[in-house]
């Protein structure tokens, strides 16, 4: 049994290009279209009305109600004269002053640790390649929430359930783009076939370096990474801790494709009886 | 851009992949200045001063398109001897009558024409005529009324000066008055370092020329300032100058910030306007048609065709009233005297003049100037008809309001009775919005609105229908006042469950139609005869076959990169105005790279990517004889074919109530005294007559108690919401992406002044004290000016007290003084105090105001100087 | 639901039936969510229309189901906007169908402390009766002896977020009523 990967590996019936999300920071207006077209798309609810001071991001992270999030970072560099003409305005005393903006979302990593500790199926890789939490069958135990290296998924509160972005996979079945997508005024958020999308930004990397933007790098491109590379992956122009990413992101389960073969062949013995449990507490309360 | 107008950012992204440069300037540092390859901050209110510096580079550096300005604008054109400049008079312009405070625009003139009574800036010639009020001309806002052209020159040839050196030739003019705009002299106004100015002239000039073009983009960041226009004017100069109008990547845009602002221009809600820039007409003892046409009509050009677009628009609205016999119901309009604009409304509400109030989707309570008095005004009407979505301020101030808070006004004391009338949604009606580039678009009706919610065309012509039916009953229908609402044509066919007028047959009512009935296709069909009928002359043709040409939907990826077939634009489906510019003199494309249109030899006809903005099949090399008049007198090589002569105005010699060229005035409430002049403000700003207790003014520059107010405070939009907040504020989804008021001030200013970050802060003004959250942000960036430190304030205007999320309001801050020309109040650049903490509460937070204004030695004298 | 189809819909059953053996691809996949369709997908009709924020003009497809708005997205049609919304047009949706909307009059009476309810057509006639009687008692025959023919007894505010035909019939009734204080944004 091979590793249950993204793409049609993990036994997709009809085989299907990867498809994944490739957000070019270097060119987000920070405008937030995508959280808003997200929510009304997927109907997620508003997440509070807090003032948090962190530049314009007042979303502050990806959660249960928030599954496309604008980061802000207000910056202060060392004044680079090769930057002068071709990378972000802004040269001042004491350096150069510049205003990050990158626009984050669930990964969709090749190996998902939350759809490896799911006990209930609620988790699941798509055709697409893509990891999708099923709200009818999502039973609330939060073993997904810890497992996320990337504290994506999240527990709503007044209902229990974990909820994060489905890359809107009721769309991508009507070969749709997903909301997010469609609306970004900037093409700053590029959806499509994951190969594609690699090869597209790595073309702009180069473009980048060339203009003498030398901090410009591809985060969640690598499928030699720790989570095997993300089906979501971005262009940044500083490190990953500048936007609140972890450096080195590692699947959590990374030991547990052993386990999980024993517990395939004690599922298939159990059988019925923890099938039917499992989905009357699904249910939608 | 990028913050208010993020969609159409995205062809400034492309054009930066494809190697375009972006330079923002603005106070603040925005999302514009993040995706920007320069972001410039200066001193709000110093962009003249900022823009002439560039003129004067453009100038003394010799990098004008010389060939461009010989044969396209005025610059050969040689001046009258009565012209002085503001560099012989210290700041002003001859013709400055100090006691009126009004310009006489007569020594403004060409040499070699002869003003007539009709001319001048149109209307304004009246003041020659014996009994009538010539100042209420004056006073009224005309800029409006050029719209879609120029005002007129007079009669005569002028005398011209094509080797562009004689002493009184419009460019040595230029040359001589914008002589000042030295770099050193832009840093100490605008505090921007010379060094980064200089960058900024040579990125202009490197990429505009024969080969290459450049667009400046504003919103009203330039236009809501006591000389507003001017800024606007200098980028027209600057642009013109550069080669830059009527060419592709060109010109100077206008980003509008409302769905259809342009068409409540175009079909104006306007005081001043009929459609189609046609004017209101002002009080003169037995005026009729023929004497408005004669002296409201330019004697070249496309304006010399008035009595045609008026004779139709009033048939259009009095049908078979409107006759040769009686003189076409001229007598039916109302008539001006002097300015009526919104401001005036509010001083006469509070005089009690003006007893009830329709808001059809406006927020005046926090979106317009001086917030108090506009709250103040409403709470002394009989009634007001709030006409909305959701209670936003302008219906509940009688209830929550901050006069209410303060003990100001009690709610039980207020007699105005208030109705609010949930609206209909774009979604819920059909009609036009006509966009920032003059496109008009129609939208469809998806669903029927619910419950009581209308659209604004079920609500006005179902009021209209009720108060004709009440007129008409009875002595009333024979009373002479009655006529004009008893012969109006109004008889839209309806339909649905709410009855809802047809937008389609006020669409074609718009469009006009022959005395057949059937539907014209351009302006130039227009009659003056009473044979045509027209709503908007300029929208003629936005019905042409009978077809909803503003319907048209053909996807722009099959189409050329005009995408004429989508949607239709004013006038005549024209994508670039003036565009006969993006020629040569002999009708050759400047350079293949710019091309447009040009002159077909083989089809004697212009023809090109866009629609010629020309006559049709007039050769280059036409030259009009001396006696021609209308459009027979456009040149071969006069692109600008709105003008009266032709040509671009680097120069005004009429249109314009305060000089015809640029100058830097400090805004109405400046820490600094004008460099430049001994005259500080704009001389013929409108001020005067809103002295009120309620709109007090503040010491400026030099004079004692202006360091009361130390800080220069903006105000403006953020992306997550619109305007004042009525479509925004009330939905959880934008709320929660900026869920607080707030300003914005640097780390040096929170040091000086004790500000915490995400702590509170007061801000005052001679007006209001409000207070919001503070964000100490590197954003906003301490400048120096005239050799000290200046520290500005940025305050987002969309907060009141209403909705999901609320906050004081930024407005009530602000004053009325407003620009002379169009009449537009200045919020852009203002003086202030901010101290740490919260503004008291009740009483106290007026006390705190009336502190500050001791300090300053406020009297209603402050501020009311020439 | 057939026994048979009972047992099928177990995702065990499903694990050990087709090639997903880990159960974490089609065998977990609920009925429900075989079933997603998007509801553009479904839409009765997708109604063209512009979006009413700011004066770009970007283009709207309006998706209607059983007479009802459902979704709200960018037409790609436009060559003004490709498809493309801000977060202020992307919440279209909202502003249109949200909870801040109010459907009813509403009525406040002179020196009255609280919202009073008004059938529409009652608030029609009153109103027609004010601008009645405010253009009556502002009427200016003449000024300074010359003609007028004008009221200042009430004035409007508004016109930029509407319709140029609303525009139109505005501007046309008001100014037959003799209304001059007739004003919108574009002012401001």
């Amino acid at each position: 049994m091979s590793d249950p990967e993204a793409t049609a590996s993990s036994g997709q019936a009809e085989q299907q290009p990867r498809l994944g999300f490739f957000t070019d920071t270097s060119v987000c207006i920070g405008c937030k279209a995508c959280e808003v077209a997200c929510k009304e798309w997927n109907h997620v609810p508003e997440d509070g009305l807090l003032l948090t001071g962190m530049s314009y991001d007042n979303s502050v992270g990806l959660g249960a109600d928030t599954w496309r999030h604008v980061a802000f970072i207000e910056q202060r560099r060392p004044a680079r004269t090769v930057l002068a003409e071709n990378g972000p305005a802004g040269t001042g005393d004491g350096g150069e002053f510049r205003w990050l903006m990158s626009s984050d979302v669930c990964k969709h990593c090749t190996h998902a640790a939350c759809l490896d500790v799911c006990p209930t199926g609620a988790l699941f890789r798509t055709e697409f390649g893509t990891v999708v939490v099923q709200e009818d069958v999502c039973n609330g135990c939060g073993y997904c929430i810890p497992a996320c290296p990337y504290g994506v998924i999240d527990q709503r509160k007044d209902d229990g359930r974990a909820w994060k972005c489905t890359m809107c996979y009721d769309r991508l079945g009507a070969g749709l783009e997903p909301a997010c997508a469609k609306a970004c005024p900037t093409e700053s958020i590029q959806f499509g076939p994951l190969d594609e999308l690699r090869e597209r930004a790595a073309g702009r990397l180069a473009d980048l370096h060339e203009a003498g933007v030398s901090d410009a790098r591809l985060y969640g491109a690598d499928p030699g990474d720790g989570v095997g590379g993300d089906g979501a992956f971005f262009l940044l122009l500083d490190e990953p801790e500048v936007y609140g990413l972890p450096p080195d992101p590692v699947v959590t389960t990374r030991d547990l494709p052993s386990i999980w073969r024993h517990a395939a062949a004690a599922a298939a013995m159990l059988a019925a009886g923890a099938a039917a449990a499992f989905a009357a507490s699904g249910r939608r309360r | 851009m990028a913050e208010c107008h993020p969609v159409g950012f995205q062809w400034v992204m492309e054009a930066k992949a494809r190697g375009a440069k972006i330079v923002h300037i603005d106070p603040r540092f925005t999302r514009t200045s993040a995706l920007a390859d320069l972001h410039v901050p200066l001193r709000a209110g110093t962009d003249i001063a900022f823009l002439g510096g560039i003129v004067h580079y453009v100038l003394s550096q010799e990098k004008y398109f010389r060939e461009y300005v010989l044969n396209y604008t005025n610059a050969a054109t040689i001046l009258t001897q009565d012209y002085a400049d503001t560099e012989d008079l210290d700041g002003v312009f001859a013709g400055l009558d100090t006691e009126h405070r009004v310009y006489d625009y007569r020594a403004w003139q060409y040499e070699g024409m002869e003003v007539q009574a009709a001319s001048g800036e149109r209307d304004l010639a009246y003041d020659d005529r014996p009994g009538d009020a010539g100042a209420s001309v004056r006073q009224a806002a005309r800029g409006e009324a050029h719209g879609s052209g120029g005002a007129d020159v007079g009669t005569g040839t002028p005398r011209r000066d094509e080797t562009l050196t004689h002493p009184r030739c419009v460019f040595q003019v230029l040359k001589h008055h914008f002589a000042r705009y030295t770099p050193e002299l832009v840093e100490q106004v605008c505090g921007v370092p010379a060094d980064v100015f200089g960058r900024v002239c040579e990125l202009l000039t490197e990429n505009s020329g024969r080969d290459r073009t450049s667009a400046l983009v504003y919103s009203v960041g330039w236009t809501q300032h006591t000389v507003g226009v001017q800024y606007v004017r200098t980028a027209s100069i600057l642009q013109t100058l550069l080669g830059n109008i009527g060419r592709p990547g060109g010109g100077i845009l206008a980003l509008r910030g409302h769905a259809s602002i342009q068409g409540s221009t175009d079909i104006p809600t306007l005081f001043d306007l009929l459609p189609g820039y046609i004017p209101m007409p002002h009080a003169h003892s037995s005026e009729d048609l023929e004497s408005f046409v004669q002296a409201e009509s330019v004697r070249s050009g496309f304006w010399a065709n008035m009595r045609a677009y008026t004779v139709s628009l009033l048939k259009a609205w009095w049908g078979e009233a409107a006759t040769a016999e009686t003189d076409f119901c001229f007598d039916y309009l109302p008539r001006l005297t002097g300015s009526h604009s919104t401001y005036e409304t509010v001083l006469a509400q509070l005089a009690g003049d003006c007893k009830g109030y329709f808001l059809l989707g406006e927020n005046p309570a926090v979106g317009s100037a001086n917030g108090r008095m506009q709250r103040l005004a409403m709470a002394n009407l009989d009634w007001l008809v709030v006409r909305d979505f959701s209670l936003i301020e302008s219906a509940t101030w009688w209830l929550d309001g901050p006069e209410i808070e303060s003990g100001e006004l009690r709610t039980e004391d207020i007699r105005t009775e208030v109705f609010f009338m949930p609206a209909a949604a774009h979604t819920e009606k059909s009609g036009s919005f006509t966009n920032t580039q003059r496109m008009l678009q129609w939208h469809h009706t998806a669903v029927e609105p619910a419950g009581d919610a209308r659209s604004e065309l079920w609500f006005t012509y179902h009021l209209g229908r009720k108060i004709r039916e009440k007129l008409g009953r009875g002595p009333g229908s024979a009373d002479e006042m009655n006529r004009p609402v008893l012969d109006l044509t109004w008889d839209y066919p309806t339909s649905g469950r709410t009855a809802e007028p047809d937008s389609e047959a006020v669409l074609a009512e718009i469009n006009g139609w022959d005395a057949d009935g059937k539907p014209l296709s351009a302006y130039t069909q227009l009659a003056g005869d009473g044979s045509t009928a027209c709503g908007c002359w300029i929208y003629c043709g936005c019905y042409a076959d009978g077809v909803n040409q503003a319907a048209r939907r053909k996807p722009g990826r099959e189409q050329s990169w005009v995408a004429p077939e989508w949607g239709w634009a004013w006038p005549a489906n024209r994508r670039v105005l003036y565009n006969r510019a993006s020629a040569d003199p002999d009708g050759k494309p400047w350079s293949e790279r710019k091309a447009l249109i040009w002159w077909d030899q083989d089809t004697g006809s212009w023809t090109g990517h866009d629609i010629p903005d020309f006559v049709p099949d007039r050769a280059p090399s036409y030259r009009p004889p001396d006696d021609a008049t209308g459009v027979d007198a456009i040149s071969g090589i006069d692109p600008f074919i709105m003008q009266a002569d032709g040509k671009a105005w680097l120069f005004a010699p009429a249109g314009l109530t305060d000089g015809p060229l640029p100058t830097h005035y400090e805004p109405q409430d400046s820490p600094f005294r004008n460099l430049l002049y001994g005259q500080q403000r704009n001389p013929v700003r409108q001020v005067t007559v809103f002295r009120n207790k309620h709109n007090r003014l503040q010491p400026s520059g030099d004079e004692p108690g202006s360091d009361v107010f130390p800080y220069v405070t903006t105000t403006y939009r953020l992306t997550e919401h619109h305007t004042a907040g009525g479509m925004s504020r009330f939905l959880p989804y934008l709320s929660e992406l900026q869920p607080e008021f707030f300003c914005e001030v640097s780390p040096q200013l929170a040091a000086e002044r004790g500000l915490e970050h995400l702590g509170w802060a007061t801000i005052v003004s001679a007006r209001a004290a409000i207070e919001a959250r503070v964000l100490v942000t590197e954003r906003i960036r301490p400048l120096t000016v005239q050799g000290r430190t200046l520290h500005q304030v940025g305050l987002p205007y969309h907060w009141g007290s209403n909705g999901c999320t609320t906050g004081d309001s930024a407005n009530d801050l602000t004053a009325l003084s407003l620009d002379p020309n169009v009449h537009i109040q200045e919020v852009k650049a203002f003086a202030c105090d901010i101290r740490p903490g919260r503004r008291p509460r009740g009483p106290a937070r007026l006390e705190l105001v009336r502190q500050y204004q001791a300090r300053a030695g406020i009297t209603d004298q402050t501020g009311m100087g020439l | 639901m057939s026994v048979r189809t009972w047992i099928e819909s177990w995702p065990a059953y499903r694990q050990l039936t087709t090639a997903d053996r880990t159960g974490r691809g089609p065998a977990a996949k609920s009925a429900a969510t075989a079933r997603l369709t998007p509801r553009i997908a479904t839409a009765d009709q997708v109604v063209k229309s512009v979006c009413p924020y700011c004066a770009v003009g970007c283009g709207q497809n309006v998706y209607v189901s059983n007479d009802r708005v459902t979704q709200i997205e960018g037409d790609p049609d436009s060559p003004v906007s490709r498809g493309r919304l801000c977060p202020k047009g992307s919440a279209s949706l909202q502003l249109t169908t949200g909870d801040a909307r109010l459907h009813r009059v509403l009525y406040r009476s002179p020196g009255g402390t609280r919202w009073e309810s008004l059938d529409l057509e009652t608030a029609m006639d009153m109103i027609a009766d004010r601008v009645i009687e405010a253009r009556r008692q502002g009427w200016q025959w003449d000024v300074d002896g010359v003609r007028t023919r004008r009221t200042l007894g009430f004035a409007s505010l508004g016109g930029a977020t509407l319709d140029n035909e609303e525009n139109y019939l505005i501007k046309k009734l008001f100014t037959a009523l003799g209304a001059i204080q007739v004003e919108n944004q574009a002012r401001i």
